[in-house]
């Protein structure tokens, strides 16, 4: 199955990554394609803008490693990831995921799947500039509980329990 | 080995990596972060909450009990917020 995993500074186009995965091919009967974005605020403060350190070696490699865990799980047929790093500003894409098979509920499963690992083993970290005051400190985002929550919800078992 | 840390791990060290030679008694990661709050008081900050720290051994993930023999790198960084 082909399958892109890129890190870049630059921006991405959705349209060309997808563009690529369907070219060509009469068996895709379904591509789903999710952008994540740069949204101006955290936690309601307005946001000037949020750089992304990450841990180069290993990001491609865990991002690869969650995409060839997709394919085991479901029968796609074309996987595209692309992270970018980086500051970057409110407004812009921070990271596409394109998924494609024969059927919808495959894509849209695998789709939700990888962004749900991204967000919880990806090692990136994300550093935000708020706006107003003259403030120059940046600020690590903290990781969510919510975003373990989720990742939690594709383990049927995750080994936790076992102490109650 | 190679140590290398990452977001607020990095800062309150003050450097992105280094090589270290742990005693012998240091097997595991946790062993490794106990070991490593005492050479000063950056790391001890760095590791004053050991349960919030993310480690990886040669670029996969590990948990706090995984042996360090062998490792060529080893990473140490906070929660992920990637994605």
């Amino acid at each position: 199955m082909a399958a892109t995993v890129r890190l870049q500074r630059e921006p991405f186009d959705a349209a060309s990554e997808t563009e690529k995965l369907r070219r060509g091919r009469s068996d895709i009967g379904a591509v789903v394609t999710f952008t994540g974005i740069c949204r101006g605020d955290e936690a309601g403060a307005p946001l000037l803008a949020m750089t992304l350190e990450h841990y180069p070696d290993m990001a491609e490699a865990e991002i690869a490693r969650h995409v060839a865990a997709a394919e085991r799980r479901w029968p796609l047929l074309g996987v595209a990831v692309v992270h970018r790093y980086g500051r970057l500003q409110p407004g812009e894409d921070i990271v596409l995921v394109v998924t494609a098979a024969a059927h919808r509920q495959d894509a849209f499963a695998a789709a939700e799947f990888l962004m749900d690992y991204l967000k919880t083993r990806a090692p990136f970290w994300k550093q935000i500039e708020l706006a107003g005051g003259g403030r120059t400190d940046k600020l690590w985002v903290e990781a969510k509980r919510s975003d373990d929550a989720l990742a939690d919800r594709w383990t049927p078992s995750s080994g936790r329990r076992a102490a109650e | 080995m190679k140590l290398r840390y990452f977001a607020w791990v990095r800062e309150r060290i003050g450097k992105p990596e280094e090589e270290i030679d742990p005693p012998a008694g240091v097997a595991t990661i946790a062993e490794l972060v106990t070991w490593l709050s005492q050479r000063g008081e950056e790391y001890a900050h760095a590791f004053e909450n050991p349960r919030v720290i993310r480690a990886a051994i040669d670029r996969a993930h590990v948990r706090s009990d995984a042996a360090i023999s062998g490792a060529r790198e080893i990473a140490f960084f906070p929660p992920m917020t990637g994605g």
